[in-house]
């Protein structure tokens, strides 16, 4: 990114931060967190301590970072080197990212950018000016996106509360400030799990690893009355709803499952988990060192807020967490996709010199589909 | 400490306070060696190590019944024979011989321990689920027919099984809860059990030797050799490799993961199953057939015929099994360790 466009994100930021003190804020037992926040065209500065607002503010204002992180764990040295912080606990987070449902939609609005002749085109997988096959791909994501996730967020909180026993207050709901959701979850008994067990929990909620036993069918001599039944709590519910549909039909189906056989049903289950299972992305959770992207922050991909979602049905990423001024700005676009924000359609525009809200340049921006216009004079 | 009742204390003799209960009783351990009346508990203690140390716990003649006492004089039998046994392995000192009398003695627990989950009431908290609380930090209660705990509790002691059925997308889970049979409760603390009666065997200090004790130890002393495995180490296996063998010689268990580890890298440096098997021999739960019939399934030379592959280091990470040096920079599976490419 050349330094007219890091100069003006830097700028729109650093506005944002001002105006928006009140949006951001240290989590809970403050002094226990790692922080880290990265800069523009800059690595990654972690192992930091902070105090309290004021301190976390000051450094918003300091060093106007495109990122800013704080870990789920709880340390009893936060500041010092990874093996020596003296990990105590950690919140139990999931990521939901609509590039991990794979839907239709994505293509239609995913760019291709050639690492090679820096050519933006619609999605392709190879350049069209220079053939090469080094495309970075950017996704302006769409409602339907939005919806899928929303999908996968309701599936992993009713998971969470019947079957894991997670108290239903103590889940948030955070949109990413791209194009997921952040779930957290706090003071539930997971707290002091490590990873490797973490990752039992992950596979759990995936619905992978499972076995044809766990629902009634057996290698020899199946018997239809281990089956599971509509009315059952937990996976084998899910299953049921999801296989037998309704009470009547469940005869039938038990039937053309056991004719099938033991492999096939193998092969069913693994099918299944990806309709039935919730896709998150399963190496976050497991990390019980990681540093996430702190709430009220905003996201370098796309100048969006990480913010809070009240009501999940409701709540409408691409408006209410679209926080950047509307002053207008001049930028140089080449963005061969439309996308929505704050209510409004933006593009698709090809290589031309447009006057824009700040908002809507940062978003392009973000995603190197823009630049600054007093660049190309 | 547990307070107990007369056959709980003989079914579960590692929870009862050793030296309390010789006290209690109004005896020495010098009596066992001098007094001829006692003397035969110590032949007892003897046969129980041995019984263990072969596999076949069956050979050793409890006083327990149908999971009671025979009568009151078989009660303090049966709990000095496991007190005095723990004396003599003390005394022997080795290793090989501790570990497999203990995982011997889990396992004989483990079976007195489903039968008394079985049998216990709703809401109760009787002896075996205060053990399983206090031993192996699990709450459970029982639920009809199951035993319910934490979530969290499970997983704790579940990721250390390979075995699918264990993984939690296979259990009934409900509500932050699972849900097991008295039998699956009792197998996920085995392994926790065997390290506990090991604890007791291997932690406090040696005695010096009691008088009448000598033949016993020095007839386990013996009986041990049978146990001993002669590894050169060429120098050139890869750290990982390492240390599965000396875990091996201690007489420690090396987990499923690890053994398979250690059979499929030798296999594929083109060693014999003949040559492996015997590395195995200091294994707590060591069966020579078994052992041959694994061996000859993972070279596929049985089975499907399919051979395995040792795994990546990758792999070998995420199951804690990589114990890197320098020298394994940049290679991806314990094979490549010590060739340079130029």
């Amino acid at each position: 990114m050349n330094e007219h466009d890091v100069k003006f994100l830097e700028d729109s930021f650093k506005k944002y931060y001002f105006e928006h003190f009140d949006q951001i804020h240290v989590p809970k037992k403050t002094s226990e967190r790692e922080f880290g926040y990265q800069k523009f065209n800059s690595g990654m500065i972690r192992h930091i301590s902070i105090k309290d607002d004021k301190e976390l503010h000051l450094l918003l204002m300091k060093n106007v970072p495109s990122d800013v992180y704080c870990s789920n764990a709880y340390y009893s040295f936060p500041n010092l080197p990874m093996n020596e912080k003296e990990w105590k606990e950690a919140d139990m987070i999931f990521d939901i990212d609509s590039k991990d449902l794979h839907l239709d939609c994505r293509m239609s609005h995913t760019v291709s950018i050639c690492g090679n002749c820096k050519t933006i085109s619609e999605y392709s997988n190879q350049c069209k000016n220079c053939g090469s096959a080094k495309l970075d791909k950017k996704s302006l994501p769409c409602k339907n996106c939005i919806e899928g996730s929303k999908n996968e967020v309701n599936k992993l909180s009713e998971i969470l509360i019947d079957d894991l026993g997670v108290d239903k207050n103590n889940i948030s709901v955070y949109f990413s400030g791209n194009e997921g959701f952040h779930v957290y979850v706090y003071d539930s008994q997971f707290q002091n799990l490590g990873s490797r067990e973490r990752s039992e929990l992950a596979d759990y909620i995936l619905f992978k690893g499972v076995i044809p036993e766990t629902f009634g069918m057996k290698k020899f001599k199946p018997e239809r009355s281990l089956f599971p039944d509509l009315s059952e709590k937990g996976w084998r519910g899910r299953f049921s709803k999801e296989v037998f549909k309704t009470k009547t039909k469940r005869p039938k189906v038990v039937t053309e499952l056991i004719s099938a056989g033991y492999s096939q049903f193998q092969k069913y289950l693994e099918t299944l988990s990806n309709q039935i299972g919730v896709r998150i992305d399963p190496n976050v959770t497991i990390d019980i060192h990681r540093i996430f992207r702190l709430p009220g922050s905003l996201n370098s991909k796309s100048g969006l807020t990480k913010l809070y979602c009240k009501n999940i049905s409701r709540f409408e990423p691409y408006s209410e967490a679209s926080l950047l001024s509307d002053e207008k700005v001049e930028v140089l676009a080449q963005c061969p996709v439309e996308f929505k924000l704050k209510n409004r359609k933006f593009g698709p525009y090809n290589n031309e010199v447009i006057s824009v809200p700040t908002f809507a340049a940062v978003y392009m921006i973000c995603k190197n589909l823009a630049t600054v216009s007093q660049n190309v004079k | 400490m547990l307070a107990l009742g007369q056959d709980e204390i003989a079914k579960y003799p590692f929870l009862a306070d050793a030296g309390q209960y010789l006290k209690e009783q109004g005896f020495t351990l010098e009596q066992f060696g001098t007094d001829p009346d006692l003397a035969p508990l110590i032949e007892k203690a003897y046969n129980r190590i041995h019984a263990a140390c072969e596999g076949d716990p069956q050979s050793y003649k409890s006083d327990i019944i149908e999971n009671q006492v025979s009568n009151t004089a078989a009660l303090p039998r049966e709990v000095f024979s496991f007190l005095l046994s723990i004396v003599l392995l003390k005394l022997t000192g080795i290793p090989t011989l501790a570990k497999r009398f203990a995982l011997s003695e889990a396992m004989r627990a483990e079976s007195y321990l489903e039968k008394d989950l079985k049998n216990i009431s709703n809401g109760s908290n009787e002896l075996p689920i205060r053990i399983i609380e206090d031993l192996f930090s699990i709450t459970i209660k029982k639920h009809d027919d199951f035993f319910v705990m934490p979530i969290s509790d499970y997983i704790k002691h579940s990721v250390y099984f390979h075995e699918r059925e264990w993984k939690l997308i296979n259990r009934h889970v409900e509500n932050g809860q699972v849900f097991l049979t008295p039998h699956q409760t009792v197998r996920l603390v085995r392994k926790e059990l065997g390290t506990y009666i090991t604890s007791k065997i291997l932690t406090g200090k040696k005695p010096s030797m009691i008088p009448g004790f000598e033949k016993f130890v020095n007839n386990l002393l013996s009986y041990s050799k049978k146990f001993s495995v002669s590894v050169v180490s060429t120098g050139e296996y890869p750290p990982c490799i390492k240390h599965a063998i000396e875990v091996l010689e201690k007489g420690e268990n090396l987990p499923h993961s690890g053994r398979f580890m250690l059979a499929t890298f030798l296999l594929s440096k083109g060693q014999s199953v003949d040559q492996i098997a015997p590395l195995f021999k200091n294994a707590p739960d060591y069966n020579e057939r078994v052992t041959i019939y694994q061996l000859n399934h993972l070279a596929g030379t049985s089975g499907s015929g399919t051979q395995y592959s040792c795994p990546s280091c990758e792999k070998l990470r995420t199951q804690s099994l990589c114990f890197a040096i320098p020298e394994c920079d940049n290679i991806i599976t314990p094979l490549q360790f010590g060739k340079r490419t130029k």
